[in-house]
């Protein structure tokens, strides 16, 4: 009998863990590939996620009560949030760092202007909201799948397949169009795709518009499925996105993927240990991050590479 | 902005000759030191926020703009440095001598984070000091020893030759010695050789490995020192405040200081002053925009990054 509740709890926090991880891995994505492309840490692509999940929240307010705000109305706001996000990461793109990549700046001014892109985002959306929490309400039971006294909602089902299927249509983009062909030629060499008449900035844009659609997605589902969001939100994911992003091996897609579902399912059994408990888990967390980079800072699927200063 | 910009060019090359520049830091000092018997207690207050943000900006300037090192998680020497003055007071040490358990447990803490991490890529870096400023944060929310989410209440104000400091002129004068400490300091480590490694491996750090200076160690001395610096200034922060709580050292307080340093122009002590003096100023003037004014220093980042990368401060003509 004992065993039997061990193995619930297991299962429980498995779906958990999962759930966690799919939020992770699609933060991770667009951290991943804007790295990939032009070598930027983007540190407001957590503040993107919050923002995903603020629009989304406008938008079911707006469509739910002609919609509902069942599956419909939710499917539309996460549309509608992935779109207009998805171009205010072109936005920022634009503004704040193809001003700079045309200057072949430095990166640290790259990463500083992030900061401050970050900061931006953060700031703006706090004094929109008065740093008030807002809730976000739908019509979700928590009708589900039963095994034992483990419960598995059809939200969390959803939530995983549509993270499943957000992915696979990624992984269609990247490897079976012209556009993504474009992205990983520029990943590997920006000079030589721009004498092959490939435009660099727009490919660059591009990426940006993916990354922070899936970051929106991210950021409305979980708004869905906390039912709350705020505008601090981001800071921490973005945090944990990175993380994932390194785990899994920066640059690399699939690498995005899987450091996101590794570390949701780590970080959910460490807050099972005795010892890590709720109140330290994000210290576990950087914990893991730190040991990471300086045993293995290529990542599980990342490829070695020696940086030219 | 471009204007006001010329106007600083226009008005150093007036100010140009050394003889006229020493004058103008003799009035500026004069101004500084004499400015408790004129001033009310609001400005004294100011000024003394800003010496101490100055302190801070300077001592991250050594990581940032003379070894090229990204740092966002400064706050968190300052919080180790504070939480220890606290700490120790609270068992009965006398203040002057927890400055240099401060100064040692900030250096240990450098040395933790920065000794694995150096070794990586310039982003790895901001993150990972990113990561330990909320570390922390968290550890010292949690810990009984710091006094969990309330944080430490009624640190003892510290006595010098039988002088209880308690009055704010009495801050004022402090901190006001901390920054000519702190800028002599700076000024002596630019021109060491230590500083002029720091200049080599910012520049080219293939070719100063290649001269013979060791990359890792000499930046773990950045960190170190930069540590210290925020040791101190965090050890004098916490007698002037007599309380200390984990959210005075959030990722806004290390942001603030690293715009202080990126606003005034990295790498220059009187760009790092400049950027500390607008930093305080810019709120206490502009107080009704209130919670507005986090907003305006992100757009600020990106533009002067966009716009004027080398911070307020005109560049050396070389």
């Amino acid at each position: 009998m004992h065993v039997m509740s061990l193995f619930y709890i297991v299962i429980q926090q498995l779906v958990n863990g999962l759930i966690l991880g799919s939020f992770y891995s699609l933060v991770a994505l667009g951290y991943s590939m804007v790295y990939g492309i032009i070598k930027l840490l983007n540190f407001a692509h957590g503040d993107i996620y919050m923002v995903g999940a603020f629009v989304g929240f406008g938008a079911l307010g707006i469509f739910g009560s002609i919609l509902g705000v069942g599956w419909l109305g939710i499917t539309v706001a996460l549309l509608i949030s992935m779109f207009l996000v998805g171009l205010l990461g072109m936005l920022v793109h634009r503004i704040a760092y193809q001003p700079l990549l045309n200057k072949r700046a430095p990166r640290m001014s790259l990463l500083i202007t992030a900061v401050g892109v970050s900061f931006t985002l953060f700031n703006g959306v706090m004094v929109m909201t008065n740093g008030e929490y807002k809730a976000f309400s739908t019509s979700l039971g928590y009708e589900g799948i039963s095994l034992g006294p483990v419960n598995i909602t059809y939200t969390q089902i959803i939530m995983v397949v549509s993270t499943a299927i957000l992915m696979l249509v990624l992984y269609w983009f990247i490897n079976r169009t012209m556009y993504g062909k474009a992205m990983r030629a520029i990943a590997l060499d920006q000079d030589a795709c721009r004498l092959m008449g490939i435009n660099v900035t727009k490919t660059i844009s591009l990426t940006f518009f993916v990354g922070s659609a899936l970051a929106a997605a991210a950021g409305v589902m979980a708004g869905v499925y906390y039912g709350s969001i705020h505008f601090y939100m981001g800071f921490i994911i973005g945090l944990k996105a990175f993380t994932a992003a390194v785990i899994g091996g920066i640059g690399s897609i699939p690498g995005a993927m899987l450091g996101g579902l590794i570390l949701g399912l780590l970080e959910t059994a460490g807050t099972q240990l005795p010892f890590v408990g709720s109140a330290w888990k994000d210290v576990f967390t950087f914990g893991i991050l730190i040991l990471l980079l300086v045993s293995k800072p290529t990542g599980i699927l990342g490829k070695s590479e020696i940086e030219r200063m | 902005m471009g204007n006001s910009v010329g106007l600083i060019d226009r008005l150093k090359e007036n100010l140009g000759g050394k003889k006229t520049r020493g004058v103008a830091l003799a009035i500026l000092f004069a101004v500084v030191a004499l400015l408790p018997l004129f001033a009310n207690n609001y400005i004294e207050e100011v000024m003394t926020n800003t010496f101490f943000y100055i302190v801070l900006a300077l001592g991250l300037n050594i990581v940032i703009g003379y070894a090229g090192l990204v740092d966002l998680g400064y706050a968190a020497f300052f919080a180790v440095g504070a939480y220890t003055t606290g700490i120790f007071m609270k068992m009965g040490l006398d203040f002057w001598f927890t400055i240099p358990i401060s100064i040692v447990f900030c250096i240990i803490a450098g040395i933790i984070i920065g000794g694995p991490t150096l070794r990586l890529r310039s982003d790895y870096l901001a993150i990972v000091t990113l990561g330990f400023g909320e570390i922390t944060r968290i550890v010292a929310r949690n810990l009984k020893i710091t006094g969990g989410a309330s944080g430490l209440v009624g640190i003892e104000r510290p006595t010098i030759f039988g002088h209880k400091l308690y009055q704010i002129t009495d801050f004022y004068y402090t901190f006001f010695i901390l920054v000519i400490l702190a800028i002599i300091i700076a000024m002596r480590l630019h021109n060491s050789r230590l500083g002029r490694a720091w200049q080599y491996i910012r520049e080219d750090e293939d070719a100063a490995e290649a001269m013979g200076i060791d990359p890792v160690k000499t930046k773990l001395y950045a960190y170190m020192i930069g540590a210290a610096f925020g040791g101190v200034a965090g050890a004098f922060f916490a007698v002037k405040m007599t309380a200390i709580s984990p959210e005075t050292f959030a990722f806004t307080q290390s942001a603030m200081i690293l715009l202080a340093v990126i606003l005034g122009g990295m790498g220059k002590i009187p760009g790092a002053i400049l950027g500390a003096v607008f930093l305080v100023f810019f709120p206490e003037i502009f107080r009704e925009i209130g919670q507005t004014r986090m907003l305006v220093f992100g757009i600020l980042l990106v533009i002067i990054m966009v716009f004027r990368p080398q911070g307020l401060w005109p560049q050396r003509k070389s």
